[in-house]
């Protein structure tokens, strides 16, 4: 059966920290770090090695910071 | 530091350019947005952005600013964007798209802007038919200058000139500005939506899309309602708003189009 793999990249400077990304990820792939950014802010960080490249967070995140990469594996 | 949170580093293996499904587009300059954590102004301007770029339309498209918290819009959005006086957008999106009809016209409005100081330019642009795209943020405050009633607050809701909840009998009933202008006869598109959860944002991003796509067949006058949040105003977290979003908004300005135009 054909998988999908996939993992995100979080531009952790310009994030702010909302948790929309982590509420709207339904693998539970994301959480926010205990160290904060130049900001101020929490930073969403990947804590499991889980996601399904199913761009949930890409769509939710206001700031445009995660990007998606997907790969189909036969 | 009581959390023990393990970061898990990137996979190098998928994180290849060919497996790449979702960047922040081109069409939206590098700068951050100045706008609060989890703000809704910030997830319609990347969307907006975003159906510019995939319809290819970044030279040949205009847009204008309003007076609000997106006052800076044209800072972030990389087209074409005027600024205009508060609450006068519709007006001059007017004379830019009779000017040069070829180009694709938009505004971008919250509630004090488009449904306060500027009802009557939105009625009027609305009733004469002006072929452009009104993106309308409805967060039923006016955010920028610190959270006073606007004229979508909704029935009990606090604000800093509602303290006691909003009274409609003295202050009247919130206005549904979408079902409004649909009643007029020139206008096209009449749709409401909100970017609170991702199945929301795609159906918007579609909403804005077909919107252009009208604006292109010569259609008329189409607005794209938002129901978005404002949490630093709201008091809540972002999280929260958007729950307020689903309890308390949706109730009173539900989803969906609300005027669709016949197919020819
Ligand atoms: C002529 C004029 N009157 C009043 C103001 C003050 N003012 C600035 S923004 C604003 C309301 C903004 O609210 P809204 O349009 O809902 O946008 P938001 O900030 O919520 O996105 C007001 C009244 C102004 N800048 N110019
Ligand atoms: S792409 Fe989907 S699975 Fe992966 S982190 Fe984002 S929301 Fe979670
Ligand atoms: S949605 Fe975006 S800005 Fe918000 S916490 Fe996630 S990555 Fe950061
Ligand atoms: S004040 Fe409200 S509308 Fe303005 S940027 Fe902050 S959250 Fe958004």
């Amino acid at each position: 059966m054909a998988k999908s793999l996939g993992d995100v990249v979080i531009d952790i400077e310009k994030c702010k920290g909302c948790e929309l990304c982590i509420d709207a990820c339904p693998q539970e792939t994301l959480a926010l770090a205990p160290r904060i950014n130049q900001k101020g802010y929490h930073y969403a960080i990947k804590v499991q090695d889980n996601c399904t490249g199913c761009n949930n967070c890409a769509l939710i995140c206001p700031d445009a910071v995660i990007t998606v990469y997907r790969k189909i594996v036969k | 530091m009581g959390i023990q949170v393990q970061e898990i580093p990137i996979n190098p293996e998928i994180v290849q350019d060919e497996n790449l499904l979702y960047c922040k587009p081109d069409t939206l300059t590098p700068k951050p947005f100045h706008y609060c954590p989890g703000c809704g102004h910030s997830t319609v301007h990347k969307i907006l952005m975003e159906v510019v770029a995939e319809m290819g339309i970044q030279e040949e498209i205009i847009g204008v600013a309003p007076v609000g918290c997106s006052v800076f819009a044209y800072d972030y959005m990389d087209v074409d964007m005027q600024e205009a006086a508060h609450g006068r957008a519709c007006a001059v999106a007017t004379g830019i798209k009779r000017m040069m009809p070829d180009k694709f016209v938009f505004t971008y409005q919250g509630d004090g802007d488009l449904a306060a100081i500027g009802t009557a330019e939105t009625i009027h642009a609305a009733n004469r038919g002006e072929n452009i795209l009104v993106v309308f943020i409805n967060n039923a405050v006016y955010g920028m200058t610190s959270g006073q009633m606007a004229p979508t607050t909704l029935p009990g809701m606090v604000s800093t000139t509602s303290p006691f909840g909003r009274d409609v009998h003295t202050m009247g009933y919130p206005i549904k500005v979408s079902e409004l202008l649909a009643t007029l006869p020139a206008v096209a598109y009449v749709t409401r939506q909100s970017v609170h959860t991702p199945g929301n944002v795609r159906k918007t991003k579609k909403a804005l899309q077909k919107a252009l796509e009208y604006q292109k067949q010569g259609l008329g006058f189409c607005l794209v309602e938002i129901v978005s949040n404002c949490p630093s105003n709201w008091k809540m977290t972002p999280l929260e708003s958007n729950k307020f979003i689903d309890d308390k908004m949706i109730p009173y300005y539900p989803l969906g189009d609300v005027k669709v135009p016949e197919v020819k």
